[in-house]
């Protein structure tokens, strides 16, 4: 059991370059569809029983190469010296959000890809990113985080490029390489200032020694504008509507989730890293600024989108922002326990509730979106019409995904945006009186969405459209259930991850403790 | 003085992302700007006077430099090496589709 | 086990599906009150156009750019600069990172 930190990266790791062989091997049609949706569940269950685990035990620690893989410590040494996993509540939920969202994901594709080419190559790089993703979230190492960054960011561009033939996926492709990769050196570089400077890669050890002079100060400013840019927050998002409208749809779902990844990471440094050292007010208004601007140009921009992914993609900027807000309204009250006890963790829990919401929802919308595409040959909104004839399960996944995001009760959007009104207000009610309207914004465009391709009399041209094929139904299915259980038992959810996710994110002293030993 | 060089690089890398208008340029100054972060990394790592971190070999009583920094430039040039060859293929497909290489005909996705 | 605390009240989605369902049981019970001896089938059921033939079904469809015309037109002001920022240039891309870089960086420093 201590062994599944590594498990459930290295399962789908070891897959993803086994693939190639099983499909020279042979081994039926559906050999690599099979074990790719295999090696998925694993990690889904294994990440269940690990979160199970670090919410019985405390956080949990994964120490490559040591004898004993708990040993962060070996005798003598001030620091640790080897590279290590480290699982906390924070960490635990996210992983469990990303790898529900490549299940989902993974079994959608087994139809939606079949009459593309080099399905062996898109395997593959579809585990490489899950990979990617459940490293960044899982590490204990700032450069191991570093690695996986760029792991992540290769497989995805090669994905959002997947349909080649098209000129509009190459080009969204090359702007998200090179501002992905450009953004990744600046971690790297920040990376090297802290590592000059402590001597250390470790997340805990440098957090303990943490000093806050002027080379942190740099080192902070690059972490928070790369990740920051590589979750999408405005002004750095324009790349983020092009590669999501342009990847395969079952890829868009999971790239929420590795944006989400970069959010995570963008958490971690914040409150692991630099924690109260830091001034926590400035960074926190960095942020929130950061969650305002991206709610309402996100929303405003989908307003007047025409094409049916890019309109959701800058509904991804948009709620992204929600979760900056929540987060970020916590971040700046946390050098103040009282204001933290009162509404300062609750807003936290309610922009960590709406990660996981949203990987679920936004990636069930994109997922129908696809579905929508793979019937209708179309995506220009201003073409299609009607389709709720034709297709009326992925019509009521639709409406479904909607509802959720628009935070209309009872799925799980409301739950969360409920928790980030309620809290924010007491910060600063203007910010939550923006949030309200940002809402309203968003079940306007969605019902744009709903009225121009669904609803409407049969267009003639779309008389002979089918429902979409049986596993794409299901993966949306997995996607439209979780919305509707997480909406109608959120005390459930609040109670049993997001509680210990944010309270984790809070502790810093037990994070570091769990490395260096007594504080 | 590294330092400096290390600074001189990155400005030069960055000024060609964000002034040149073709993209093998930008490929070029990507790469000027990775070199410019493996060798601010290597020169974290230097130790005056210090030999190799080889155990067996180094000579008693000389520092040993940690070989982390090494370790991590190292990475960061197999990296970089999978970056500039992905992005060169992708610029391969894109002059195919556009006809061109001008970033400011590369713009079918906006607004 | 569903009451959800969130900072200020509750939240109950069980409750509020009971209540749902009430309103909606009431809403059918008023729709059921209506008349129900129109004649089927005959011209009562059609839609009626001022004696107008009815248009084919492509041209009664709203299409999404004429949705929130209005909305749009009315805050040109507001989106004119907002698309015009989303130029789908690579260099502005980088250029915002930079600048959003600087910035952060000098109130990062400052404060």
């Amino acid at each position: 059991m201590e062994h599944l930190p590594i498990l459930v990266v290295a399962v789908p790791l070891f897959v993803a370059f086994a693939i190639p062989l099983i499909d020279k091997v042979g081994g039926g049609r559906y050999a690599k569809e099979g074990v790719t949706v295999g090696s998925l569940l694993f990690s889904l269950i294994g990440m269940i029983l690990l979160l199970k685990r670090v919410a019985a035990l405390g956080p949990q620690v994964y120490v490559f190469g040591a004898a004993l893989p708990t040993l962060t410590l070996p005798t003598g040494m001030k620091v640790p010296i080897r590279i290590m996993f480290e699982v906390d509540g924070m960490s635990a939920f996210m992983a469990l959000s990303g790898s529900i969202a490549a299940l989902a994901a993974a079994i959608y594709s087994i139809a939606y890809l079949k009459d593309e080419t080099g399905k062996d190559r898109f395997y593959v790089l579809f585990l490489l990113l899950v990979v990617g993703m459940l490293g960044m979230e899982l590490t204990g190492d700032i450069f191991n985080f570093f690695v996986f960054l760029e792991i992540s960011s290769i497989a995805s561009a090669a994905l959002v490029a997947f349909r080649y033939y098209k000129a509009e996926s190459i080009e969204a492709a090359i702007k998200y390489m090179v501002v992905g990769s450009l953004s990744a050196l600046f971690v790297l570089i920040a990376v090297g200032f802290l590592y000059g400077k402590y001597d250390a890669l470790n997340f805990a050890a440098i957090a303990k020694r943490m000093e806050f002079s002027w080379a942190d100060k740099i080192a902070l400013a690059l972490l928070v504008v790369s990740l920051a840019l590589k979750c999408g927050a405005v002004p750095l998002h324009m790349w983020l509507p092009d590669a999501y409208a342009e990847a395969p749809a079952s890829v868009t779902a999971l790239l929420v989730s590795v944006s989400q990844a970069s959010l995570y990471g963008l958490f971690r440094v914040c409150f692991s890293l630099f924690g109260v050292k830091m001034s926590t007010l400035t960074v926190g208004w960095i942020v929130i600024i950061f969650g305002v601007l991206s709610m309402f140009i996100g929303v405003t921009m989908a307003l007047v989108q025409k094409e049916i992914k890019r309109l959701m993609a800058f509904h991804a900027i948009s709620q992204t922002g929600y979760m900056l807000l929540g987060v970020g309204v916590g971040l700046a009250v946390l050098g103040n326990p009282f204001d933290l006890k009162s509404y300062g963790l609750m807003a936290m829990k309610g922009g960590i509730f709406h990660i996981i919401n949203h990987a679920m929802y936004k990636g069930l919308l994109f997922l129908t979106a696809g579905a929508v595409f793979y019937r209708a040959g179309t995506r220009d909104l201003n073409k299609l019409g009607g389709l709720a004839h034709n297709m009326p399960w992925t019509t009521v996944y639709f409406i479904i995904g909607a509802a959720a995001i628009a935070g209309l009760p009872p799925f799980n959007g409301f739950a969360s945006k409920l928790m980030i009104y309620e809290s924010v207000y007491k910060f600063n009610p203007i910010l939550s009186i923006m949030a309200m309207i940002v809402s309203v914004l968003t079940l306007a465009s969605f019902v744009k969405i709903f009225q121009s391709a669904f609803l409407g009399p049969q267009l003639p041209e779309y008389k002979d459209i089918k429902e979409a094929p049986m596993s794409m139904l299901v993966g949306m299915g997995i996607l439209a259930f979780v919305v509707v259980f997480f909406g109608l038992f959120p005390e459930l959810i609040v109670r049993t991850i997001v509680d210990p996710a944010a309270k984790a994110l809070v502790d810093q002293a037990s994070y570091i403790s769990k490395v260096m030993g007594g504080m | 003085m590294p330092f400096v060089v290390v600074g001189v690089m990155l400005a030069l890398g960055l000024y060609a992302i964000l002034f040149s208008k073709n993209l093998i340029k930008i490929a070029i100054g990507l790469s000027i700007v990775e070199s410019a972060v493996n060798l601010f990394l290597i020169t974290l790592g230097y130790v005056k006077g210090a030999v190799a971190p080889i155990y067996t070999m180094a000579p008693a009583g000389k520092k040993m430099v940690l070989p982390t920094p090494q370790a991590l430039t190292l990475t960061a040039i197999v990296i970089g090496l999978a970056t500039t060859a992905m992005l060169l293929s992708l610029i391969v497909m894109a002059y195919k589709h556009y006809g061109t290489l001008d970033i400011r005909e590369l713009r079918r996705l906006r607004g | 086990m569903t009451l959800l605390y969130t900072g200020q009240g509750f939240w109950d989605p069980i409750a509020w599906l009971f209540g749902t369902a009430f309103a909606s049981i009431l809403v059918y019970w008023i729709w059921s009150k209506g008349r129900g001896d129109y004649k089927k089938g005959t011209e009562q059921v059609k839609p009626f156009l001022c004696g107008n033939p009815e248009p084919g079904k492509s041209e009664i469809h709203v299409r999404a750019s004429n949705i929130y015309w209005g909305f749009v037109e009315a805050l040109k002001g507001y989106y004119e600069p907002l698309i015009g920022m989303h130029t789908g240039e690579l260099s502005d891309y980088v250029g915002w990172f930079i600048g959003g870089l600087a910035l952060l960086t000098f109130v990062i420093l400052v404060v």
